[in-house]
């Protein structure tokens, strides 16, 4: 079974500040972490390769310093790792990345199954996983929280939906995205460690794929984020005054105006 | 790409919504979008669409009509009884070739989530995800698309200038429900789409329903927790009837873990799990940053607490100061009853 999984860098989220001023990011002195959900996503499929055979690849689209959260990857006994990183990558959106994403895992070849986490804990758009997926023209199937059969040809899945799961099978080489509950991360192994201190991190650039430059970093990005803001909730809250009752009754009056239960 | 500015979008015209259904029923959210649509499309001088795929829906057609949706585009087919993935991309990307929307909305629901990236990157346009809050930028006539992003804690808009439709999967919940006009005039327009140009890969076995209570937390839409103030293990189950009846998972401080009232996997802090609800009520927690570290995020945070010092109330959004014993029997109750709200208490005491 040949196996990709996709993590992303992100910053270790409760340490986010935002300068009030500008209405900028403060991402200095942010530690960086693998997303924890990517964490379950190479689990899986060293699970999968320990059982059946085959190599883990992990892939993630970043700057330099990405090349850590590979190492760390190595650690946990993945086979390989790479490194995409180019200045004409920066700025991507969803879509941008997951092309550049796509013609990665092209050129890797022969993949049978690809992993993502479920989202990003930053972006938090969970849309990379599924437009990976259309780009290579394979079926994909998002929340996965068990993988209940796997065969040279195909997969069974449980889908975690609104009130309960779907089973659904799918015919190699598809995508998955993974819910944490899938499985329990390994801790990095001695010889993990130690092969992740020696190794080289591959670096593919622009020029390493056979992709179309206009559909790759911000100009190959449909959107564009024009403002960040911190929201106004949780800044001036109401405390209710009055009886219990009169509370209770502020508080569903509230929730009705601003339709706060669906 | 400097020249893309004059990009010509003439051709693009009308609101559309995706009509989320399942087993026949269709989802919440799609009132919602209608609601929101109608809107969006009354700025623009435009029509709203709803785009309904599925199997015998005539009626859900006519229904939808009626809550001043203009045109209906009815897919009736065996195939999309239930939602699978590749079919309905199929549908909606199709249909959008064809007929060209300026935007088009789907719910952030798991469907949504799936269906419009896999769609997006088809037609190659932009998708903002989970948005909160949609407007038309007076000027331009652009669709401004707020969301959260990083957990919660910013809010970003987000522009798709040169790239028709502009798309967007947008929060259950969040929106306001289309109103029942009577004699709507709209029409319905039955497509006829060739599936078997779709080569199946993945098939749906079994759909199996499930009681909510093993919920993960951490993926919960509300949490309802409680803290020492509870009391008891027994007292619990109050805390157990308030998720219930919000449709919500059961959290807990440390100190309620400690003391053996519940188990740790519903534990929410540092050492617990960290949470980022659409509502987090805090019951008898007195807010140690331990505990605030792991829901701080939460989109509305609600605390009920005997004592007004406790610093639970320096982070949650609408506080309620009494006794939990008395204050949430008395919220169960007004949510039961359909939260009638009695003229004589809406008066607020600020
Ligand atoms: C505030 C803000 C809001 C944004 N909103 C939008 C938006 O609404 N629409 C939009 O198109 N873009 C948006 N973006 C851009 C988007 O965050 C980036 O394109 C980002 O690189 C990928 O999206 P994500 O973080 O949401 O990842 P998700 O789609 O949530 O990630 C899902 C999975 O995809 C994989 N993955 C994601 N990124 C990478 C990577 N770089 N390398 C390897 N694997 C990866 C991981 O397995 C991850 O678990 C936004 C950016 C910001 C800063
Ligand atoms: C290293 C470390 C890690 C920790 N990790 C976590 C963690 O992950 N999660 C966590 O929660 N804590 C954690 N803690 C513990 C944390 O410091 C607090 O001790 C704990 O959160 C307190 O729980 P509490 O708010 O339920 O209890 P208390 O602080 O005792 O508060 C009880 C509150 O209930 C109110 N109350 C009492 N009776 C009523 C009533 N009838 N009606 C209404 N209100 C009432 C009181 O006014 C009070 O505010 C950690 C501590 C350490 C040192």
């Amino acid at each position: 079974m040949n196996i990709v999984v996709c993590i992303k860098q992100v910053p270790d989220t409760t340490d986010v500040k935002i300068d009030k001023k500008n209405n900028t990011l403060i991402r200095s002195g942010v530690k960086s972490i693998i997303n924890p959900y990517d964490v379950h996503a190479i689990e899986t499929g060293l699970q999968i390769r320990d059982e059946l055979g085959g190599k883990v690849t992990v892939i993630s689209m970043g700057p330099p310093q990405v090349k850590e959260s590979l190492k760390e990857a190595v650690s946990l006994g993945v086979d390989e790792v790479v490194l995409i990183s180019d200045r004409a990558f920066a700025g991507a959106d969803t879509l941008a990345t997951s092309y550049t994403l796509a013609k990665t895992i092209e050129k890797i070849g022969e993949v049978d199954l690809i992993l993502c986490g479920k989202q990003a804990i930053d972006g938090d758009t969970a849309q990379v996983g599924p437009g990976i997926a259309e780009h290579l023209a394979i079926p994909h199937c998002t929340y996965i929280k068990n993988i209940t059969e796997i065969t040279e040809k195909s997969i069974t899945v449980q889908r975690k939906i609104e009130g309960g799961f779907e089973i659904v099978k799918l015919q190699l080489p598809a995508l998955l995205t993974v819910n944490k509950e899938i499985n329990e991360p390994r801790l990095p192994s001695i010889r993990g460690i130690l092969k992740a201190k020696e190794i080289d991190v591959p670096v593919w650039t622009a020029n390493d794929l056979v992709l179309d430059k206009a559909a790759i970093g911000l100009d190959g990005s449909p959107t564009q984020v024009v403002s960040i803001a911190t929201p106004e909730i949780n800044i001036k809250g109401d405390i209710f005054k009055g009886t219990p009752e009169e509370q209770v009754n502020n508080l569903v009056k509230i929730f009705c105006e601003q339709q706060i239960l669906g | 790409e400097k020249e893309e500015k004059t990009k010509d979008f003439s051709d693009y015209k009308n609101v559309w919504v995706f009509g989320e259904q399942r087993e026949g029923d269709l989802n919440s959210v799609v009132h919602e979008l209608v609601g929101q649509g109608r809107r969006l499309a009354n700025k623009l001088k435009e029509n709203l669409s709803v785009i309904l795929p599925g199997y015998q829906n005539i009626a859900q057609a006519k229904e939808l009509i009626n809550y001043g949706v203009d045109k209906v585009y009815l897919i009736d087919k065996k195939e999309l009884a239930e939602y699978n993935d590749e079919y309905y991309t199929y549908v909606m990307a199709e249909l959008i070739k064809k007929y060209n929307p300026s935007i088009v909305l789907m719910g952030a629901t798991t469907i949504g989530r799936s269906l419009g990236p896999r769609v997006a990157a088809r037609i190659k346009t932009g998708l903002t995800a989970d948005c909160t809050s949609l407007d038309i930028d007076d000027k331009s006539k652009i669709l401004l698309q707020t969301r959260p992003a990083f957990g919660g804690n910013i809010m970003a808009t987000i522009v798709c200038k040169n790239h028709r439709p502009q798309m967007a999967t947008v929060r259950p919940g969040v929106m306001k429900a289309a109103e029942k006009r009577e004699n709507y005039e709209g029409i319905i327009s039955k497509e006829d789409l060739d599936l078997s140009k779709v080569i199946l890969k993945t098939e749906v076995i079994d759909i199996v329903r499930e009681i909510e209570d093993s919920i993960n937390i951490a993926e919960a839409d509300i949490i309802v927790s409680g803290g020492r103030g509870v009391g008891s293990g027994e007292n619990f189950n109050l805390i157990r009837e308030l998720a219930d009846t919000l449709g919500g998972a059961v959290g807990a401080s440390r100190a309620a873990v400690d003391s053996g009232w519940i188990s740790h996997d519903h534990q929410v802090g540092q050492t617990g799990t960290t949470v980022a609800p659409r509502i987090y009520i805090a019951c008898g927690i007195s807010g140690a940053v331990q505990h605030l570290v792991g829901m701080k995020s939460s989109d509305i945070i609600i605390a009920i607490n005997k004592d007004p010092g406790a610093s639970i109330f320096n982070y949650a959004t609408y506080g309620l100061v009494g006794d939990l014993f008395k204050i949430i029997p008395l919220l169960i109750e007004q949510l039961k009853s359909g939260a009638t709200i009695k003229e004589s208490a809406a008066s607020f005491e600020k």
